[in-house]
């Protein structure tokens, strides 16, 4: 299957956004043209080899950043596209994974530690170390308060039902080995992630 | 998955069921696409709905949401009466042929052992019956009335043709039509594969629906097999790795558990743990338990765990219930007994069911701390949205902490897809802000508290002390410190029989088979062990060649368990390690060799023979597939169709008039969620949840191409029920459930048909997820307002996919 696209046509199609680009991704771009784009585009771009954060297919993802490797210079994600060499994607994404760089860039990201207080109805910013400071107060406190070691039976059980966790199927595994070392070594029984649901 | 994605493309036949993969999972659904085009597969869907998946199938069925048990087990009967099974590999593969004791039964839709006050069953009768000899008794010849396989014959019996289309909706012809074309992947070189997703998991009877999928493909000898399997296509792009690192409530990492209460002695749990062969001279392979556990006690408290400690068995949390899950919690949070809670990358405020209840529960806590990308509707659930989140800020006192953290393009590590492949990334750009990542939050947290306790002192402070913490920077533990740490290292050289060292001191190790329970090696999750050796970061493996060209690409990234792709892949030769056929050669016995050999790393011991008599199902005491589950369900060894808690259908056509069969009787509601059920008279209309292409979940309203190409919140509802209630398309509609409504635009499709369930006629709503009060899509209501605050027997997993609701014009 082939459609016919100019190069001109092409650029005019790329203002409706998703559209274009999953058709660029299913093949439907004209060669020359989707090459000579790439190439200025990412001409002295940094490649990162990276898997879509979506669903469980696990796409491979190629992003493109900006930076030129000085020390006081931020590598700026400018272009994501599928890996071609990927076995399962062989370089295409959904329509779900070729928006990844307005993930990347959304106007939702936070940026700095932030607490509401109690009854408040806005945000102050704080900083790390207020933030995890007062965190581990609290933590602390309950959990010297409401660990339970032994049960009325007089079994030990050693845990800490009044904090609870919610891990991140979103994040590395990296991020949850160390995650769940710490929340189950802590007594945290009421412990779960997206698995659960 | 038990095969992988590019695997799909050696079906014969894909049955896709309780998924929507075209729409959910479309990169992976090419592979069904492939097998069609290339294969000459068929592509069977099954749903309440026409969907993109079922826009490009061969065949397919509209089944009433919560009745697929009620087609499979039919399937199964069907399967048994004509004589369509693999009947060599059901006499070797499965436990047809095991005897099961005398006082196991099935009455009145329940099975033997239930307490109705406990909502539970003792399940001292699940069981094999034990020969004089200790191991389980059995008929060749499937003949004698207590084999698993006559039980199974007769419970599935009632599951005629009328009944399950009397259950399902489906027309008798194309129940007919669909059963015939499955059973002809009896015959050893065709196969089936099943493909699920969220659509089998979230019902009160998801674990069983699964089950009873895994018993189909067991008659028809399709597990182990090239095309086969049972294919979770899953969520979210690491819950598989979260699932394998045991983040949940009762679990340690790789699928070990937690001790209960009751379990006060080492040695006893870990004898409960350690599964015996129960057939002679079967692999058994978790006769190891012990060996998994105390090199994750040495993984975490190093020297000090010891024999003499048992290894440190008590500074573990035992369990005083069965489960601490998310409904039990946020049970206990709206009666106020929490205090703390922590969401990282996770939004329950959208995810999880009863809105109201989960706001609730959130009011009452004292402090919430939120890790997350994105301003989520959780960590702003104390924020009045006008219509969208109803809430009088002065009156929440929760202290609510919001710190920022990496997404996936700022950070490094591995993430594992359905296919059980570990796939390493790097970061490519610093995040924004002062964001960090999950590692290092997570260890500057720790390491406060670790101070606190050491100047103040405090409750059972030891693990908190003694927790191994040897990163270099001990606030910001690396990605490849942590996968070295979980693929574990010699402690001590390690030596064989002969006394000759195989592994010195300080090596990371080639894998679990390494594993000691001495306490001589240490690895954080025994299944992942092989990850990361000597020769360096298997994950980050890149090599896409396929020699046998069975689409299996060892040298890519690498899978667990010890980079196997097609789990007990023994199971594709036969009883004397042949290829079941030519088309299906993946893993045979050379004789010459003495070894197991083919396009897949074996999942059996590479040196036995078939002579030996070890059989696939390396797992099970047994060594075959079970069609009957012994203990391992808390609902019964078989499955059974049950109502969801919320159906049009006043009772299950099974169990006319037996009302404790009507739902799942084993299954766990809290007294003011019962409550909270609406009637069939109240709400009549059957509703199902579910996402779109154009987004996932709660995270791409934040990103504007995707808000820009699905903006709205709409709701789906048939043509004959937009006639009924006089909706026109593009009216807005208003969708009441017991607990809660939403507002949204009505799409009036021909996608959706009413059914003839008995005499009554049932009308479905479709009822698409994405939207919010945060974000840059048009602001939504949350939909989980509708669904009800009940969960699957055995996972708690809520039933967001079968409850009632009613549509009128808003």
């Amino acid at each position: 299957m082939s459609i016919n696209v100019t190069r001109r046509q092409f650029f005019k199609l790329g203002g409706a956004g998703l559209a274009s680009s999953s058709l660029a991704m299913m093949g439907f771009a004209p060669e020359p043209a989707e090459a000579s784009i790439r190439q200025f585009k990412l001409t002295h771009a940094k490649e990162t080899r990276n898997t879509c954060t979506y669903c469980s297919v696990g796409c491979g993802i190629l992003i493109y950043s900006k930076g030129d490797g000085s020390k006081n210079v931020e590598q700026n994600v400018f272009h994501i596209e599928g890996d071609p060499d990927h076995p399962v994607s062989r370089g295409s994404l959904c329509p779900k994974g070729a928006g990844l760089l307005d993930f990347v860039h959304s106007k939702g990201r936070l940026e700095y530690p932030q607490v509401r207080e109690a009854g408040s109805s806005e945000w102050t910013r704080i900083t790390w170390d207020d933030a995890l400071n007062r965190i581990a107060r609290h933590m602390k406190d309950d959990r010297d308060a409401n660990f339970v070691q032994r049960t009325a039976q007089g079994e030990t059980v050693n845990h800490w039902t009044t904090t609870g966790f919610l891990a991140a199927s979103g994040s590395s595994n990296e991020s949850g080995y160390i995650t769940h070392k710490v929340v189950r070594n802590l007594g945290m029984v009421a412990f779960d992630n997206q698995a659960r649901v | 998955m038990t095969n992988h994605w590019v695997d799909i493309r050696n079906a014969n036949l894909i049955l896709s069921m309780g998924g929507n993969s075209a729409e959910a999972h479309p990169v992976g659904f090419r592979w069904v696409t492939e097998a069609i085009e290339h294969n000459k597969a068929e592509l069977i869907t099954i749903d309440p709905r026409f969907t993109r998946t079922g826009a490009v199938a061969q065949d397919k069925a509209f089944i009433r949401t919560g009745t697929d048990i009620a087609f499979l087990g039919g399937l199964i009967s069907y399967l048994i009466e004509t004589d369509q099974i693999q009947r060599e590999y059901v006499l070797n593969y499965t436990d047809a042929a095991l005897i099961v004791r005398e006082d196991y039964g099935f009455e009145d839709g329940l099975f033997s052992g239930y307490d109705e006050q406990t909502r539970s069953y003792e399940k001292e009768s699940w069981m094999y019956e034990m020969g004089e000899d200790g191991f389980v008794r059995r008929d060749e010849s499937l003949q004698d009335p207590r084999c698993v396989y006559q039980l199974l014959r007769e419970h599935f019996a009632r599951y005629t043709p009328d009944m399950v289309s009397s259950i399902t909706g489906i027309p008798l012809d194309a129940i007919q039509r669909i059963w015939k074309k499955i059973a002809a992947m009896a015959v050893p070189d065709k196969t089936m594969t099943i493909l699920y997703a969220l659509g089998w998991t979230q019902h009160s009877i998801g674990s069983q629906i699964i089950r009873t999928a895994a018993m189909v493909q067991l008659l028809l000898g399709n597990m182990g097999m090239p095309g086969g399997g049972v294919n979770a296509l899953r969520g979210h792009s690491n819950i598989q790795g979260l699932t394998d690192l045991g983040l949940l409530s009762q679990l340690l990492p790789g699928y070990m558990t937690l001790a209960n209460a009751k379990e006060q002695d080492y040695d006893a749990y870990i004898d409960k743990r350690t599964k015996q062969p129960t057939v002679e001279g079967q692999v058994s392979y978790w006769k190891n338990y012990e060996k998994f556990h105390v090199s994750l006690m040495k993984s975490w408290y190093g020297d000090a765990a010891n024999e003499g400690n048992n290894w440190c068995f008590d500074w573990l949390p035992k369990l005083e219930r069965p489960l601490y899950d998310i409904l039990d919690t946020f049970e206990r949070m709206s009666k106020g007994e929490l205090n703390g809670y922590f969401c990282q990358g996770f939004n329950p405020l959208a995810s999880f069911p009863n809105r109201s209840k989960v706001t609730k529960a959130l009011s009452s806590l004292k402090y919430l701390v939120v890790m997350d990308p994105l301003n989520t509707e959780t960590s702003e659930f104390w924020k009045n949205y006008g219509e969208y989140n109803d809430v009088d800020s002065s009156q929440i006192d929760t202290e609510v902490f919001r710190l920022p953290t990496c997404c996936f393009a700022e950070d490094e590590g591995s993430i594992v897809n359905s296919a059980r492949w570990l796939q390493w990334h790097w970061a490519a750009a610093p995040p924004p802000g002062d964001s960090r990542p999950d590692t290092r939050i997570m260890g500057e947290l720790f390491l406060k508290l670790k101070q606190l306790y050491q100047d103040e002192g405090g409750v059972f402070a030891d693990p908190i002390l003694n927790l191994t913490w040897d990163y270099r920077i001990p606030a910001d533990p690396k990605a490849d410190e942590l996968a070295r740490e979980f693929n574990g290292r010699a402690l001590e050289d390690l030596t064989d029989e002969q006394g000759n060292v195989t592994r010195r001191a300080g090596e990371q190790l080639a894998g679990f088979a390494e594993l000691t329970s001495d306490g001589k090696t240490a690895s954080g999750c025994w299944i992942f062990s092989g990850c990361w050796t000597e020769a360096g970061n298997q994950m980050a493996n890149r090599d896409n060649s396929d020699p046998y060209g069975t689409g299996n690409t060892l040298g890519w990234a690498w899978a667990w368990p010890m980079n196997r792709r097609i789990l007990y892949n023994r199971a594709s030769a036969d009883v004397e390690g042949r290829p079941w056929g030519p088309d299906k050669a993946f893993v045979w016995w050379d004789s010459e060799q003495g070894a197991w050999v083919g396009a897949d790393v074996p999942d059996f011991p590479t040196n036995s023979a078939p002579s030996q008599g070890q059989m696939p199902f390396i797992m099970q005491p047994e060594g075959v597939g079970h069609l009957f589950a012994g203990q391992s369900m808390v609902d019964g060894p078989f499955p059974e169709h049950y109502e969801p808690f919320e159906s049009p259908v006043p009772q299950n056509l099974l169990h006319p008039g037996k009302k404790k069969a009507r739902n799942n009787p084993a299954a766990r509601i809290f007294d003011a969620d019962r409550e909270d059920l609406g009637t069939p008279e109240e709400f009549p209309h059957a509703a199902t949840t579910y996402r779109l292409t154009e987004h996932f979940h709660f995270w791409t309203k934040h990103a504007e191409l995707n808000a820009i190409v699905q903006p709205q919140q709409f709701v789906e509802i048939g043509e004959a029920l937009a006639n009924e209630i006089g909706i026109a398309a593009g009216d807005w509609v208003k969708v009441s459930s017991k607990r809660g409504f939403i507002k949204a635009v009505a799409v009036v499709t021909k996608r959706l048909r009413p059914m003839m369930i008995g005499d009554q006629q049932v009308h479905h709503v479709g009822i698409p997820l994405h939207w919010g009060f945060t974000g840059v899509a048009k602001k939504g209501y949350l939909v989980n307002a509708l669904t009800p605050f009940v969960g699957d027997a055995n996972t708690q997993t809520p039933e967001y996919k079968s409850f009632t609701v009613r549509v009128e014009k808003a």
